[in-house]
């Protein structure tokens, strides 16, 4: 006999099936048995009541850096996860910019052991090339069958076409998408903040906005060549979204994450050299902003990612131009674009959802998750919307403390997380 | 920002009304006539790039104050052995009561006072600002002319690597200079309009110098190029300033440089030494500005 667990009283958000209406939810053997009106379903092991809560399939984050193995001391996957779970994600997929890269069937095995004491799904995204060299393709067959769902050479980005073609061509025979961080590093080397009257004035060098948009370019080209499906990570320039827009009507088969800091904050956010707001690509200009926040409400944009990024104290409070890139944000995602697009653009909050969980199950192929229908995997997130709330970082579940919404106020909470039916997180 | 810094980490930050003060207060400093205004106070220099003029003029105007210094070099210091500025800044901490900070990374002097609770003094962070150069700066043209306010300033040569620049150009237009930037585009990008209002940007040197009251000449800082070309020769027959440029300026302009000069590049011999070259009585009011911020910043109650 199974232990069975309803879920009752909430308002069911799930995108993919296009509902938005209060249902209640039978659990059984970590899977949706059944989504019925309220009141219909009895006799559960366990019952959990859920009134003026949003049930929402669990979110998947499509960018996080879990840093294992090698950088423990930034993160582990338990910590990570950690935070997943407190920021309501079930799934995360895990950058393989490890030391070692994980380019190899063995670290992708390894990250997915279950002594790494995950708390939520992990799904390895693999090196594009070994060692994320950009020289010679890593075994794309061998690292799917280990449990990749996509490849990446996640911020050594893949310059030369003829490897670039080559790796989209071989992922699309494996049905997988390949993750391109679009810098031309050529451009951008000591370069810690966005080019411009801002970087002038602060006497720092500036990465120029074609350093994303002409790779996003030459990508979007290469993957309408190849029919292989690119998803262009952490998306930064209105140029880049552009590109992308027209490469979808084009035909080409090209999806865009965003991440929540590149839609909340601008490269003004640098005027003191607050480290805490040095990430690449860097934060761009306010008409970038602008760009990324109607991406996401006109359907351009398929994904909100966090690019979470630990790093030590030790390796952020330090001079800007010699400070690691990056913030850590598993744990206010979900707010930040509650309360940027939500409550401040009047996206409808299904809009929100399905920017954390169908889509970008979908770009990944995490079969069954993502979605709430009968016969799906019980990954649930469970919301408090209208919750009023401030982010300590003092409290944080990661490792590393390196995040600039610390002290922000923030609307939408998790309330709780649920990983194949088993309750993870509870706020 | 509260009437009187903490600490001095640009112009930026500052009001025309500070900046007027300092001004003012420097009038009243004379090197030559040491006070004891700063007696027992502990002054480092940290200096982690190489400089003569700026630290030795910091190093003179604590001592005429009374204060005491300590000079330290990277060259002689923890930051070889890979000590990070912040456990600098915590060591120094506990035995200074001001650190003057010189550092190749801009922003520093920020991370300094964020993390320290004493005056931090910015000698030259970067590319970003030499905010003491600029009040020397001003200092010396307001012995010459009666004020900025409407006069014609021009800076030409590489502001892109250029600290005194920035600060120069944060500070003329805030006391209503009018200040024409030159210089080719790979040294000057047009970004640099928007340091302040009616910044005004003119390749054409020869334009640029026209009807000027003042001529700022800056070096070329090879050692930040990394990897920009120049064409010496090309540089020079565009951006020099000779005699001939100079008879474009008004009759009474002055000649001013930060230092240090390289003749033959940026000017002429014939330009450097000319009577119309304030670039001494530069060095001279530096002491007096620095006494003026060590005075602003470490007087009063302890």
């Amino acid at each position: 006999m199974s232990e069975t667990l309803l879920i009752r009283g909430g308002l069911l958000i799930d995108p993919a099936q296009r509902i938005e209406e209060p249902r209640d939810l039978l659990i059984r053997n970590g899977s949706i048995a059944e989504v019925a009106k309220p009141g219909t379903l009895k006799g559960a092991d366990k019952v959990i009541q859920v009134k003026n809560l949003v049930v929402a399939p669990g979110f998947v984050d499509l960018h996080a850096h879990l840093r294992e193995p090698g950088q423990s001391h930034k993160e582990t996957i338990a910590t990570g996860t950690a935070a997943a779970a407190a920021g309501g994600f079930t799934s995360v997929c895990a950058m393989p910019n490890t030391a070692p890269v994980n380019d190899s069937p063995a670290i992708t095995r390894w990250m997915r052991d279950p002594e790494r004491g995950a708390v939520v799904n992990v799904f390895p995204i693999a090196a594009a090339t070994v060692g994320s060299a950009g020289e010679k393709l890593s075994d794309y067959r061998e690292l799917v069958a280990e449990g990749a769902v996509a490849v990446s050479d996640d911020g050594r980005p893949i310059l030369d076409d003829n490897i670039m073609r080559d790796a989209l061509s071989a992922a699309a025979r494996l049905g997988i998408p390949v993750i391109q961080h679009a810098e031309d590093t050529r451009l951008t080397k000591g370069s810690p903040m966005n080019l411009g009257a801002t970087s002038f004035r602060l006497g720092l060098r500036g990465q120029p906005r074609e350093a994303e948009w002409k790779i996003v370019e030459r990508d979007v080209r290469l993957a309408h060549e190849t029919k292989a499906a690119l998803h262009v990570a952490h998306i930064s320039t209105l140029e880049g979204l552009d590109l992308v827009r027209m490469g979808r009507k084009a035909g080409a088969r090209v999806t865009a994450e965003v991440c929540p800091h590149h839609f909340l904050f601008t490269e003004e956010n640098c005027t003191d050299y607050d480290t805490r707001y040095k990430m690449n690509p860097p934060l761009r200009t306010a008409a970038d902003r602008e760009a990324m926040l109607q991406g996401l409400l006109d359907g351009t944009v398929d994904a909100i990612a966090t690019d979470h990024a630990p790093h030590a104290l030790y390796e952020k409070e330090v001079e800007f131009d010699r400070a690691m890139y990056g913030i850590t944000g598993l744990e206010v995602a979900f707010a930040a674009a509650v309360t940027e697009l939500h409550r401040r653009r009047k996206a409808p909050l299904s809009r929100v959802i399905e920017l954390l969980t169908t889509n970008p199950a979908r770009i990944v192929n995490l079969e069954g998750r993502g979605t709430l229908a009968k016969g799906s995997i019980a990954d649930i997130t469970l919301i408090d919307p209208k919750a009023r709330w401030k982010y300590d970082v003092r409290k944080t579940r990661s490792k590393s403390r390196n995040c600039p919404y610390d002290g922000m106020e923030f609307h939408g909470k998790v309330v709780a997380t649920i990983v194949g039916g088993r309750v993870v997180y509870e706020g | 920002m509260p009437a009187k810094p903490r600490s001095l980490l640009g112009i930026e930050p500052l009001s025309s009304r500070q900046i007027l003060d300092f001004l003012a207060s420097a009038r009243k400093m004379n090197p030559a006539r040491p006070s004891n205004k700063l007696r027992g106070r502990r002054v480092a220099l940290l200096f982690y790039e190489n400089s003569t003029r700026t630290r030795v003029s910091f190093e003179i105007a604590a001592k005429a104050l009374g204060a005491s210094t300590v000079v330290i070099h990277t060259s002689s210091s923890s930051a070889e052995k890979g000590e990070s500025l912040k456990d600098t800044g915590l060591t120094l901490r506990s035995i200074v009561d001001a650190i003057v900070v010189r550092h190749p990374s801009s922003g520093s002097p920020n991370l300094l006072a964020r993390i320290l609770d004493i005056p931090i003094i910015n000698a030259g962070d970067g590319m970003h600002e030499h905010p003491s150069q600029a009040l020397l700066d001003a200092f010396t043209i307001l012995q010459h002319k009666k004020t900025l306010k409407g006069l014609k300033i021009v800076t030409v040569g590489d502001i892109f690597h250029s600290r005194v620049a920035r600060s120069d150009a944060i500070l003329f237009s805030r006391l209503g200079a009018q200040l024409t930037l030159c210089g080719p585009e790979i040294l000057l990008p047009d970004a640099a309009a928007q340091l302040g209002p009616g910044i005004r940007i003119e390749r054409d040197m020869d334009k640029a110098v026209a009807g000027a009251d003042v001529v700022m000449m800056l070096r070329v800082q090879q050692e930040r190029l990394s990897g920009m070309k120049i064409n010496v020769d090309e540089y020079v027959s565009q951006y020099q300033l000779t005699a001939a440029r100079m008879r474009l300026a008004k009759k009474n302009a002055i000649i001013m440089h930060p230092g240090p000069m390289i003749r033959g590049m940026e000017l002429t011999d014939e330009v450097a030494d000319s009577p119309q070259s304030v670039v001494l009585e530069q060095v001279l009011n530096g002491v007096k500005v620095r006494m003026a911020i060590l005075a602003a910043l470490l007087g009063g109650k302890r």
